[in-house]
């Protein structure tokens, strides 16, 4: 069947039903998923389709949440378990990183954490400071657990599928803002590999290395940039963990100049890793040092237009690129 | 808890500031907006206030020393309290050997702090070349002496570009390699072409020593004023518009109202006629009262004349905001006090900016007739000479004594073509020869 522009929200309730109807041991549970269909309305229509049994609401409370979900996926099901936003994932940081992210390894091998938690993420929409934070980065530091941060419809399903049909425990982020974002995706069931990034702009001038709203932005700086005859290459990560760097490296070694942007704060981010990989692996093809386009370090603002002041923009890209091109 | 005294940012291309002078010492308690230094920038002497209060902990740097926008230059803390050790963050070792005591917090050399004047930007002194890593091993290929080189990028690095354009055989580059200055409004096309994108400058021959020449550093505002005036010149095609005006009228129109004011900081100068009068003019053509940016021409809303100033070494413009709007008696009052501040090196770094026309008057210098080189961004600048006395052909056929002055407009062809320029000047010409309306 041809391909058919679908929303990264349709994209992702198709993965779960599929999933669902392959393999009955795949279930979903958190905040607001079953009666309600979801904060996001990801789930809607799930109660009726699968019952209580598979689509199971749960307290307003995250460790608890992630908790049981770590537990279910130890005794051998497949739970899909929903955080309404990354927010809330803090309360559930315990059971995140000691539990999901260690237990194969601290029971050499002999329980397996085949978990998928849901979560969304972003600032951008006048919630505060507490409740707009992107920290995906944050997960990403331990090792033990995947974090997926697809930033098109396609890449949602094909990475959700690959992370529900995996063994090890994927913290999958969905950007809120996003969510309406359509692109091609095949009706056919597809399953993308996990941890491999995608280059989803051809250029020779510069290399942008992004992710998720990351890579809305660049698209769109990048297309500004094409007018002044600067073509950049974009590369989506996909993963920042595992983080697949090597068509970045390829790409530098082309270009010999990058630009890593990110919704994430920044100190300490993406941009500080990613840079500092290329600086060790392609050191004798740098024209100029690795730029670096995050949030701006601090809370981020309540008021909408400081608010927008503080993330990254297109602009700020284009700045960032015409530094070193 | 110290805090740093930061050197400020004084204009939005101001990178750094040389410190002339301090006015305070150590021990002294300061309180934020309080005059603690003087420093030069790339367009005056200014004198700087403190950000922060308390009582001051360490003064770093010495008289000469060029320190970078945002470095802190000193400590203001509780009274006994020890200047932090590390000093700030990230600084780097000082420029000069007379460290030992504040060596890790002494003022961050500005990487090629010459890059505007020096010759060969990207080495210095001890032959550390900047170049980019990939520039060094293209270079090490190619079998190119990097020395030969002069770097485009930023700080006059020299990166893979420089190094795949250069021809072997070719002088050694030019001496000036300093990217255009950005405008505020960060134009999406420069106004000038970046400095990789431009022929090279003339090459300068070996400096004559001996007995029968003086060699004089460029000053910080000498090399500026070269770098912009020559971007200006080689990129900005000018036209130039002259006329003739009557000024009797303007003069006695003066000597009129100045015979009411009794302070003679107040007194109305034949500049402030013409300031006044060219931006009465500029409201009708409101194409001249623009910046231009490549792709697109600016039109101002806000009438800012600019008064070119005369200095020691060099000039500057200051900003007459609102020239238009402004009564000239007001205008008299600050346009005199602005300028002898900017004599004195005492001029506000707003008042350095913002103008959107500028005039130059070499009038009281007994001149005939000048032409200006326009000061980029802006569409025009108008050259004004002196009002003399000389025989004139009167209404009546025979001959007799009037009151001219001439005057040019430079116009960037780009922005205007001589038709416009042309009504501007009659216009202007009409409105000094009518001076009352100056005054409404």
């Amino acid at each position: 069947m041809a391909d058919r522009p679908i929303t990264i929200r349709e994209a992702l309730s198709s993965a779960l039903r599929e999933e669902m109807h392959r393999d009955e041991s795949v279930f979903i549970m958190g905040e607001e998923v079953g009666v309600w269909g979801g904060t996001f309305a990801v789930t809607r229509g799930f109660l009726d389709e699968f019952g209580e049994k598979r689509v199971r609401d749960t307290p307003i409370a995250e460790m608890v949440i992630a908790g049981s979900a770590v537990g279910a996926a130890m005794a051998g099901l497949r739970p899909v378990a929903e955080i309404m936003t990354i927010n809330f994932a803090f309360v559930a940081m315990d059971a995140i990183v000691n539990l999901a992210a260690k237990m194969r390894y601290m029971f050499d091998g002999q329980f397996k954490v085949p978990l998928v938690i849901r979560t969304t993420t972003g600032g951008g929409k006048q919630l505060g400071a507490t409740h707009s934070h992107a920290p995906e980065v944050i997960f990403a530091h331990f090792p033990g657990l995947y974090v997926a941060v697809p930033g098109t419809a396609y890449d949602a399903k094909g990475m959700l599928k690959a992370a529900i049909r995996d063994d090890n425990p994927v913290l999958f982020v969905e950007h809120s803002t996003m969510l309406q974002r359509r692109s091609p995706v095949p009706a056919d069931d597809y399953v993308l590999p996990i941890g491999k990034s995608d280059i989803k702009r051809k250029g020779d001038d510069v290399t942008i290395v992004t992710y998720q709203k990351g890579l809305e932005w660049s698209m769109d700086a990048a297309e500004e940039l094409a007018k002044e005859g600067i073509e950049a290459e974009v590369i989506d990560l996909r993963w920042l963990r595992p983080l697949d760097l090597e068509p970045v490296f390829e790409s530098f070694k082309k270009t010999n100049r990058a630009v890593v942007v990110e919704e994430s704060l920044p100190m300490f981010n993406v941009g500080a890793e990613v840079a500092a990989q290329i600086t060790n692996e392609c050191f004798d093809w740098m024209d100029a040092p690795v730029q670096r386009v995050a949030a701006m370090d601090i809370p981020l603002p309540y008021s909408r237009e400081i608010e927008l002041a503080a993330l990254p923009s297109p602009a700020k890209i284009i700045k960032a690129v015409k530094e070193i091109v | 808890m110290a805090e740093p005294i930061m050197m400020p940012k004084l204009g939005f291309d101001m990178a750094e500031g040389t410190l002339i002078s301090w006015t305070i010492e150590v021990g002294q308690t300061i309180n934020k907006g309080d005059i603690i230094a003087e420093i030069e920038t790339d367009k005056a002497t200014i004198e700087i206030e403190t950000a922060v209060s308390g009582t001051v902990l360490q003064l770093i740097g010495e008289p000469g020393d060029i320190v970078a926008v945002g470095s802190p230059i000193g400590y203001v803390g509780e009274p006994g309290e020890a200047p932090p050790a590390g000093g700030a963050a990230g600084a780097a070792p000082a420029a000069k050997a007379e460290s030992e005591s504040a060596a890790a917090a002494a003022p961050v050399p500005v990487a090629a702090p010459a890059a505007q004047a020096a010759p060969a930007a990207s080495g210095s002194d001890d032959g550390f070349i900047k170049a980019s890593p990939i520039a060094r091993r293209l270079a090490d290929e190619k079998g190119i002496d990097l020395k030969q080189l002069t770097g485009s990028g930023p700080g006059g690095r020299i990166t893979k570009k420089d190094v795949l354009d250069f021809e072997p055989g070719e002088a050694p580059a030019a001496p000036v390699a300093t990217p255009a200055p950005t405008p505020a409004a960060a134009p999406s096309t420069p106004a000038i072409p970046a400095a990789a994108t431009r022929p090279s400058m003339p090459t300068f021959s070996e400096i004559p020593e001996g007995p029968d020449v003086e060699i004089i550093e460029l000053s910080r505002i000498r090399a500026r004023i070269g770098q912009r005036l020559v971007e200006s010149k080689q990129f900005v095609p000018h036209f130039y518009v002259t006329t003739e005006i009557d000024m009797a009228a303007a003069l006695e129109l003066r000597a009129q109202l100045n015979e009411s004011i009794a302070e003679k900081a107040d007194k109305i100068s034949v500049n402030d006629l013409i300031v006044k009068a060219v931006a009465l003019t500029l409201r009708k053509y409101p194409n001249l009262n623009s910046h231009y940016y490549g792709d697109k021409i600016v039109r101002h809303k806000r009438i800012n004349i600019g008064i070119a100033v005369a200095l020691d070494d060099g000039l500057v413009n200051v900003t007459a905001y609102d020239a238009d709007k402004t009564s000239l008696g007001t205008m008299a009052t600050n346009n005199r006090d602005m300028i002898t501040r900017a004599r004195g090196g005492k001029v506000k770094p707003d008042e350095l900016e913002g103008s959107t026309f500028t005039v130059s008057n070499l009038g009281p210098h007994d001149v005939d007739h000048f032409i200006a080189i326009i000061n980029p961004p802006e569409a025009g600048i108008l050259a004004v000479g002196s009002a003399k006395k000389v025989p004139v052909v009167l209404d009546d056929g025979t001959l007799g004594v009037g009151v001219r002055m001439k005057a040019t407009i430079s116009v960037d062809h780009r922005v205007s073509d001589g038709a416009e320029a042309a009504e501007f000047m009659q216009n202007l010409k009409q409105l000094l020869e009518n001076p009352m309306r100056l005054l409404i």
